[in-house]
C-alpha cells in the first residue's frame, strides 16, 4: 500500500486541483465499501442460521471487546495529529504520534488474537458452523487491513527518521491517515452488527 | 539504499520496464489477441465435438473444462483486456494528457493481468482446469473434481489488475484532462471509460468477496456455501451476479464509446444527440445495478422479485434504444465512406441490436422459464459480446491503427474480414436460436441424434470455422500491414478528435504543446468552418482566430525538455509476487512467503527509488 504514499509523478497541475493521489485513494476506499458490505451482508444473512454451537451468546465478551474498539478508536486521534504535527513541520511530534497510532493498532490487532485464541478454545473455529465461519472471515479481514495499515505506518515512522518524509511530503500522511480512519470506521460498523445487536438465539 | 531506475529505450528490458501508457497499450492488446486465439481455439474444439451427434472427440469432462475455461478467456482474459487496451492507449491521446495518472501502477496492472492469465492456464498442467462453468455456482463449484480452487484465486488476481486499472482510468479522466476540455466536451469514448471505471471499482469487490468465500469453502473448509451447515445455496448466485450484471455493461460500454467515435468520423457529421448519449450510458451504469436477478429467474425468488427484476430488466433496454437511435441518426444524411472501421462498426449495431431484442425476451419471466439454460440464451449472450463486443472493438482496431502503428491496414483485406466475420458469426450463432427454442440444453457434451438437432449443429460448426477463416484473414492484413502497408499520416480519416493533431504513431510524450479545447470535436473546428447553408469550409492554415490560440505555455522545444516519467523495475516485482503467494495458498506455506516478500520488495522498491527526473 506504499504505492499510495507515493505522490504521484503528474503533481504539478491537475483539472480538478486535487492530487491524482488523493482522488485514488478515495476510488479505492469507495471500492473497499463494497468488499466490506459484501462480507458483513454474509455475515447478517447468517446471524442466527447455525445448526449447532457455540453461538454468539456463549462466546462474546462484550465489555473486553468495548475495550479494544475503544483503543482503536483512539488510534484514529493519534492519527489526527500526527497528520497536524507534519503540517506545521513538527517532525519529532510526527514520530511520536505515528508510532503511538501503530501501538495503538497493535494493541487491538493483540486483542484480536487473544480473543480468537479464547474462541477456539471454547469450541468455535471456521469449521463449526456457519457463525463460525462468517465471524472468523469478516473480523478476520478486517484485521488484516489494520495489519496493513500499521505495516504503512511503520514504513512512514521510517521514512521520517530516514529524513525522507519532510514537510512537502505531508500528503503521504493524509493518505495513510484516510486509510487508518476508514478502517477504523469500518470497526465501528462491525462492533455494532457483530457484537452489540442481539442475534436473539 | 537508493535504486538507479532503468534506462533502456529499446529491446525486450525496455518493454519489461515500460511506464509509457502507449506501450502498456500494446502490450495488453496483443496479450488479449493470443488469449482470443488461444480461447478461440477451445471454441472450435467444442463445436467439433457437437458437430455430429454422440460425439466423441472429447470426454465430458474436458468438454467442462473447455466451456468454462472458453467463457472466462473470453471475459476476463480477451474483452476485458482489449478494453483496456483501447483506454490505456487512446485515453490520454483524447483528453489530451502526457500518460495517465499514475504510470507505475499502470504497468502494475498489465503484469498482473498477465500473471493472472497465466496462473488461470498452468492448471491443465497441475490437475486439470476449473470444470465448474464461468459463473462457478457454489456449493456445485465446490466438488473437488471441479478444479475451482485455480479459479478463485485466478480471478481475484484478475479482480486487482482490473480495479487498479479502473481507478487509473478514473483519476486520469477526472484530473489530466486538457485546459478547456470540460466533461461535456470530451469525446464520448473517454465517457464510456469512465462509466465503466466506476462499474468496476464498485462491482467488483462483491465478486471478490464471493471468491474470497469460496476460496475459504475450498481451502480451509468453512461452510459459506455448505448446504448441509445450514448455508444458503444461492448467496453465491446474488453475489456472482450483483457483480456479473454491472460486469455485462463493462464488456460493452467500451464497444458503444467506439462506436461512438467512429461513426461520426466516416459520416463526417457530428454525433447526433451527443449530451443524450452520455446521460444513455451513465443511465446504464446506475441501472446495471438494479436487474442481477434476472438471471436468476427460475431459481424461486418468488413473484414479487421476478416482476419487480423483469421491470427494471425491460427499462434498462430504454437507454440502450436511445443510443441506437442516436447512432442511425448520426448516419442520416451524412456524407458516408464505407471503410472498415465503419464496417465494423455497423455489424456492431445490427448485430447488438438482434442480441439486444433476445435479451428483452427473456425480461418476459414465463419466456425465461422456458429459455434458461438452453441454447437460446447462449445465442443472446454471443449476439451481444461477440456481435456486440467483438465487433464494436475490431472497429477500434481498425480505426486506431494508422495512428498506434503509423500504417494503414489494408482496406480490400479489411472488407473480406469483415464480411466473412459476420457471415460466420450468424451462420454460427443464429442457429442456437433454433436450437435453443426446439429445447437443447447448455453445456452438454453430446446429444441423441433422434431430436432433431443433428442439422443446426452442424451448420453452427461450418460457421464456427468461417470465424476462425476471417482471424486469420485479418492476421495475413496485419502481417501485410507491416510489410508494405500505406503509410497514414497524422490524419488519415479526417478526424474529430485530438488524437489525430498529432504524429503516428504518437512521439513518447504526446503532445508537444497541450492543446487548448474549445468545443466537444475540437480538432474538427480547428480544421473546418460552417459556410453558408451549413456546408464546411477548410480553414486556412493559421488563419483563423481558433487557429492561432490551440496551444499555450508550456512550450516543449521538439519535445527534448518534456519530463516523462522513468521506466521502473518493481511493478513487474510486485505483481509477480501475487502468483507465487496464489501457489502458495493451494500448494506450499514457503511459498506463500516467497510470494508475499517478492510483493512487498517490489512495493518497498516502488516506493523509495528516485522519482522520475
Amino acid at each position: 500500500m506504499a504505492v499510495h504514499a507515493q505522490p504521484s509523478e503528474h503533481s504539478t497541475h491537475t483539472s480538478t486541483g486535487l492530487s491524482n493521489a488523493k482522488l485514488g485513494m478515495w476510488a479505492f476506499l469507495g471500492s473497499e465499501c463494497l468488499l466490506f458490505g459484501a462480507l458483513i451482508s454474509t455475515f447478517l444473512l447468517y446471524r442466527g442460521k447455525s445448526l449447532s454451537g457455540p453461538t454468539p451468546k456463549d462466546v462474546y465478551d462484550i465489555p473486553y471487546t468495548s475495550v479494544s474498539s475503544f483503543v482503536l478508536l483512539m488510534s484514529s486521534l493519534t492519527m489526527v495529529l500526527a497528520l497536524a504535527a507534519i503540517q506545521r513541520g513538527d517532525h519529532p511530534k510526527l514520530r511520536v504520534s505515528l508510532m503511538a497510532t501503530a501501538l495503538l493498532g497493535m494493541t487491538f490487532i493483540s486483542g484480536q488474537v487473544y480473543e480468537f485464541t479464547r474462541f477456539v478454545q471454547e469450541g468455535l473455529s471456521v469449521r463449526t458452523n456457519l457463525f463460525g465461519t462468517s465471524f472468523f472471515v469478516l473480523t478476520g479481514f478486517h484485521g488484516a487491513h489494520v495489519t496493513g495499515g500499521i505495516i504503512m505506518l511503520l514504513s512512514l515512522f521510517g521514512m521520517s527518521l530516514d529524513g525522507r518524509l519532510p514537510t512537502e511530503k505531508a500528503e503521504a500522511v493524509e493518505l495513510v491517515g484516510l486509510y487508518w480512519h476508514f478502517v477504523d470506521v469500518v470497526w465501528i460498523v462491525i462492533f455494532t452488527v457483530v457484537y452489540l445487536i442481539p442475534t436473539g438465539k | 539504499m537508493r535504486f538507479q531506475r532503468p534506462t533502456a529505450t529499446t529491446g525486450w528490458w525496455s518493454w519489461a520496464t515500460t511506464v509509457d501508457h502507449k506501450r502498456i497499450g500494446i502490450m495488453y492488446g496483443v496479450t488479449a489477441i493470443v488469449f482470443f486465439v488461444v480461447g478461440g481455439s477451445e471454441a472450435l474444439l467444442m463445436r467439433l465435438q457437437l458437430a455430429r451427434p454422440n460425439g466423441r472427440i472429447l470426454t465430458a469432462e474436458a468438454y467442462n473444462q473447455l466451456f468454462t475455461m472458453h467463457g472466462l478467456t473470453m471475459i476476463f482474459l480477451v474483452v476485458m483486456p482489449l478494453g483496456a487496451a483501447f483506454f490505456n492507449y487512446m485515453l490520454p491521446l483524447l483528453i489530451g494528457a502526457r500518460d495517465v495518472a499514475f504510470p507505475r501502477l499502470n504497468a502494475f496492472s498489465y503484469w498482473v493481468f498477465l500473471f493472472g492469465g497465466l496462473f488461470l492456464y498452468s492448471s491443465f498442467l497441475l490437475g486439470g482446469a476449473p470444470s465448474g462453468g464461468w459463473f462457478g455456482y457454489a456449493p456445485l463449484s465446490e466438488q473437488p473434481s471441479s478444479h475451482m480452487i485455480f479459479y478463485s484465486l485466478g480471478l481475484l488476481v484478475l479482480g486487482i489488475s482490473s480495479t487498479v486499472a479502473a481507478i487509473n482510468f478514473a483519476v486520469t479522466i477526472i484530473n489530466l484532462r486538457a485546459p478547456g476540455m470540460s466533461l461535456m466536451r470530451m469525446p464520448v469514448f473517454v465517457w464510456m471509460t469512465l462509466v465503466v471505471s466506476f462499474l468496476l471499482i464498485f462491482a467488483l469487490p462483491v465478486l471478490t468477496i464471493g471468491l474470497f468465500e469460496l476460496f475459504f469453502d475450498l481451502r480451509f473448509g468453512t461452510h459459506f456455501f455448505d448446504p448441509n451447515f445450514g448455508a444458503d445455496p444461492v448467496l453465491w448466485q446474488h453475489l456472482f451476479w450483483l457483480f456479473g450484471h454491472p460486469e455485462v455493461y463493462v464488456l460493452i460500454l467500451p464497444a458503444m464509446g467506439i462506436v461512438s467515435e467512429v461513426l461520426p468520423v466516416f459520416s463526417r457529421k457530428p454525433l447526433f444527440g451527443y449530451p443524450v448519449v452520455v446521460f444513455s450510458g451513465i443511465a446504464i451504469g446506475f441501472m446495471g445495478w438494479g436487474v442481477w436477478a434476472h438471471h436468476m429467474f427460475a431459481v424461486g425468488l418468488g413473484p414479487v422479485a421476478n416482476s419487480a427484476f423483469a421491470l427494471s430488466t425491460m427499462f434498462i433496454a430504454v437507454p440502450t434504444g436511445v443510443k441506437i437511435f442516436n447512432w442511425m441518426a448520426t448516419l442520416w444524411g451524412g456524407d458516408i465512406r464505407f471503410k472498415t472501421p465503419l464496417l465494423f462498426s455497423l455489424g456492431f449495431i445490427a448485430m447488438f441490436i438482434i442480441g439486444g431484442l433476445s435479451g428483452v425476451t427473456h425480461a418476459i419471466v414465463p419466456s425465461d422459464y422456458q429459455q434458461t439454460d438452453t441454447y437460446y440464451i447462449v445465442a443472446h449472450f454471443h449476439y451481444v459480446l461477440f456481435g456486440g463486443a467483438i465487433f464494436g472493438l475490431f472497429s477500434g482496431i481498425y480505426y486506431w491503427w494508422p495512428k498506434i502503428t503509423g500504417r494503414m491496414l489494408s482496406e480490400t483485406i479489411g472488407k473480406w474480414h469483415f464480411w466473412v466475420m459476420l457471415i460466420g458469426f450468424n451462420v454460427t450463432f443464429g442457429p442456437f436460436h433454433i436450437l435453443g427454442l426446439q429445447g437443447m440444453p447448455r453445456r452438454i457434451y453430446q446429444y441423441a441424434p433422434n431430436l432433431g438437432l443433428n442439422f443446426w449443429n452442424m451448420v453452427s460448426t461450418i460457421g464456427s470455422f468461417m470465424i476462425a477463416l476471417s482471424l486469420l484473414i485479418f492476421f495475413y492484413n496485419v502481417v501485410h500491414t507491416f510489410r508494405r502497408g500505406a503509410v497514414a499520416g497524422e490524419d488519415p480519416w479526417d478526424g474529430r478528435t485530438l488524437e489525430w493533431s498529432i504524429p503516428s504513431p504518437p512521439p513518447h510524450y504526446n503532445f508537444e504543446e497541450l492543446p487548448v479545447v474549445h468545443s466537444v470535436d475540437d480538432f474538427w473546428h480547428r480544421k473546418y468552418a460552417e459556410g453558408e447553408g451549413g456546408r464546411l469550409v477548410p480553414v486556412v492554415a493559421g488563419g483563423s482566430e481558433a487557429d492561432r490560440e490551440v496551444s499555450t505555455g508550456d512550450h516543449g522545444g521538439g519535445g527534448h525538455s518534456i519530463h516523462m516519467p522513468s521506466p521502473s523495475y518493481f511493478p513487474l516485482v510486485a505483481a509477480l509476487g501475487l502468483p507465487i503467494l496464489c501457489y502458495g495458498l493451494i500448494y506450499s506455506t514457503i511459498l506463500v512467503i516467497d510470494g508475499a516478500v517478492t510483493l512487498l520488495v517490489g512495493l518497498y522498491g516502488w516506493a523509495v527509488e528516485p522519482s522520475a527526473e
